[in-house]
């Protein structure tokens, strides 16, 4: 009789199994990043019993991409998929591939209101008119780093970080004639130094709201204030000011290991720093030039998102709505926030972190979404929106490496950069009009 | 000369071949046909939308100084990796084939790094020269005054790729050259030695044109490893920087397909690496092989 009933009870938890849809979801995260998902997972699952969220690793951003490619043209497409956000025109342009997420919690009748999302990170990944497509994941900005050790050797306020790019600019050479092997370093060319540049300054990027409103975007980002700003950072490398560390998140090293004393990099770094550095450093929001009208305004978002493809089975689309509402919750998105370093979506998460003593401990993401949260967020700030934008960022990145070669001009490369960036726009906007 | 063995019925034989011939149809004709065709098109990664452009993927190429640029640095890098990596074994495999002591610990030491898979071959290379970490470029830059920045620094990033994936496929070349030393007949270079032939003379009259056979195919393994096996390297080291001073024509591809989801283009970009392929094999052997005693 014992034996029946063990029989009929692992028939039943076989059943119940089976029972249970599963919802795939494809990510790039690894380590603690990685865990948290899986943790957020667990979290949802142990929540209902209908669905289980199965996230799978699938290496590299542009890994996953790929495999989600290959996979929705086999037909084999998993519910959820991280997308970084330069995949966020291709995602939007493959109209039969993905459901928005809007219409997702409309036809899942989702308790979902647009309101309580931070504009300037929900702002990156909706159509002008406010319409959300995917669910801002995992959202950095980029901030600026200080030693605070190396500005007491230099004879500088360690509490009073530089405001404006002239301050900065004097502060980088006192920090190198201290002794320092150079003043300043910055990641990722393209994304902190001509993105958020341009919509901390208020300035245009690209036409059409920085190609929000149309795929017949132009580059032209190659303004008075940029050149300057590049001419001084390629006239400070000869000097020795300014030091090269490569391409993407590549100058890293030079920071943490004290060679420069000011370095811009996303507010993602800011644990892997903590472990890294053997000084003190602080976190400060970037540097404006004053003479330009409306600055500072609202740096920008990088990190990725989540899009939902489309053709699965409608039922299935339940379980997705409920996750996404799920981790948008106030608890969740603190968790996600205080464990990976990404910043919070929605105010609530905010205001929750913040009356839990976090930021007291770790004041370096508090400056980042301070810095989001800045201004209303205008067409100059709210995003980029490209196609082919991998391509574009490649361009800014070899051309930029030209020009502190001494192989071209700033206002030569820099006129390059529009160039060669509007030919690949064409590109787009021809097969997808 | 051989015995040649008659199959019993005429199926047998295409049946023993067949499991060779799908894998061959599957993971090379296959993808081929594949290239083909879609490099004569325009598409959205999802497959949503294809516009026929008949050979603009090919003109686009053509018409582009970096492509050219790119075909000139592969060449380049090819042939140097092949002259260095080939004459630095040849050298090493002469010197350990003498009679010297702890010979065998040498020998095993050389081949040692063909054990190293290239990704982590670019890897360890980039650490030691890696202007912001490196323990080899610190050394340059402090201690030897040698500004070494491979970042920005073409020629050094060509050099310093050079090396590393020379490196690795000078134990490959050590191997072969030993092994062919070795098959080299004794009495044929003490019959020159008595006939007063200097060690000098020996070697280019007897010994390197015995190794010709080996030579040969090391020629073509080389120039092959040089334009297609060392993407890892490239990747790791330089990601065909600075600028696009070392994007050589198997990175490129790969850039402008996966990462950049080019398709079209990518793909046109691989149909002419294999004509390429394709005229280097039949050049080699149909005009090389023939002044190559085997």
């Amino acid at each position: 009789m014992k034996k029946i009933a063990l029989v009929a009870m692992v028939f039943l938890a076989i059943a119940g199994a089976w029972a249970q849809t599963n919802i795939e979801f494809w990510h790039a995260m690894t380590g603690k990043n990685a865990e948290t998902v899986q943790a957020l997972a667990d979290r949802f699952n142990a929540t209902q019993k209908d669905f289980k969220v199965v996230p799978v690793f699938k290496g590299s951003y542009s890994d996953t991409m790929n495999a989600g490619i290959a996979a929705f043209r086999a037909g084999q497409a998993p519910h959820i998929i991280q997308v970084y956000e330069v995949g966020t025109a291709t995602m939007m342009a493959a109209k039969g591939a993905v459901k928005p997420v809007y219409q997702l919690m409309a036809e899942n009748n989702e308790k979902f209101d647009p309101k309580v999302y931070i504009p300037t990170i929900t702002g990156y990944y909706s159509t002008s008119d406010g319409k959300m497509l995917s669910l801002p994941f995992n959202s950095s900005t980029s901030v600026m780093y200080y030693n605070k050790d190396a500005f007491k050797k230099a004879g500088l306020d360690p509490e009073k970080p530089p405001v404006t790019w002239p301050e900065f600019f004097e502060m980088a050479k006192k920090l190198k004639a201290s002794g320092m092997e150079g003043g300043f370093t910055t990641n990722w060319i393209s994304w902190i130094q001509l993105e958020n540049f341009s919509a901390w300054h208020n300035l245009p990027f690209g036409t059409k709201n920085n190609g929000f409103d149309g795929l017949d975007t132009q580059l032209v980002f190659n303004n008075d204030t940029v050149i300057k700003h590049l001419q001084t950072i390629s006239d400070l490398s000869k000097a020795g000011v300014f030091i090269y560390g490569g391409r993407e998140n590549k100058a890293n090293p030079l920071f943490s290991s004290g060679r420069v004393g000011l370095h811009f990099e996303s507010i993602g770094g800011y644990a892997n720093f903590k472990n890294t550095c053997k000084f003190e450093f602080g976190v400060a929001t970037l540097p404006y030039y004053p003479d330009v009208k409306g600055a500072p305004q609202n740096s920008i978002i990088g990190g990725a998102s989540l899009w939902v493809f489309n053709n699965k089975p409608k039922a299935d689309y339940k379980g997705v709505a409920d996750f996404m509402a799920f981790i948008s919750l106030p608890e969740n998105q603190a968790f996600w926030h205080q464990s990976t370093g990404y910043l919070p979506i929605t105010n609530a998460a905010y205001d929750l972190t913040k009356s839990q003593g976090f930021y007291k401990t770790n004041p370096g993401p508090e400056v980042a979404i301070k810095q989001l949260l800045r201004a209303a967020p205008t067409g100059n700030s709210m995003g980029i929106r490209f196609g082919n934008f991998n391509i574009i960022r490649e361009i800014e990145d070899q051309t930029w490496e030209d020009i502190l070669a001494g192989k071209i001009s700033v206002k030569d490369g820099i006129n390059k950069m529009v160039l060669d960036g509007n030919k690949t726009l064409r590109e787009f906007e021809r097969l997808n009009k | 000369m051989a015995k040649q063995y008659e199959f019993p019925s005429k199926g047998l034989p295409y049946l023993l071949v067949l499991p060779q011939m799908v894998i061959v149809f599957m993971f090379f004709f296959w993808p081929s046909a594949q290239a083909i065709w879609q490099s004569f098109f325009l598409q959205d990664p999802f497959g949503g939308r294809v516009i026929f452009v008949g050979f603009e993927n090919y003109t686009k190429l053509f018409g582009d100084p970096d492509y050219w640029a790119s075909f000139r640095v592969s060449v380049l890098f090819a042939l140097a990796i092949t002259v260095s990596s080939m004459s630095i074994s040849l050298f090493l495999a002469i010197q350990t084939n003498k009679k010297i002591r702890f010979d065998s610990f040498y020998k095993t030491m050389m081949i040692w790094p063909y054990a190293v898979a290239t990704m982590v071959a670019g890897v360890l290379w980039l650490f030691m020269f890696n202007p912001n970490v490196g323990i080899i470029a610190w050394l340059l830059k402090y201690k030897m005054g040698v500004d070494w920045n491979h970042l920005l620094k073409a020629d050094q990033a060509f050099l310093l790729l050079t090396i590393a994936s020379s490196w690795k496929q000078i134990a490959y070349n050590f191997v072969f050259f030993l092994a062919g030393l070795q098959g080299v007949p004794l009495p044929l270079v003490e019959a020159a030695a008595m006939d007063g032939a200097g060690p000098v003379k020996r070697f280019w009259r007897i010994i390197f044109p015995m190794l010709s056979p080996t030579t040969f195919y090391l020629l073509v393994m080389n120039l092959v490893y040089g334009f297609f096996e060392t993407f890892p390297i490239v990747h790791q080291v330089t990601a065909g920087g600075p600028g696009k001073a070392t994007q050589i024509l198997v990175y490129k591809v790969w850039r402008d397909g996966v990462i950049n989801l080019d398709l079209g283009g990518s793909s046109a970009q691989s149909v002419i690496l294999m004509i390429m392929v394709i005229g280097l094999t039949v050049v080699q052997f149909r005009f090389i092989e023939r002044k190559v005693t085997y």
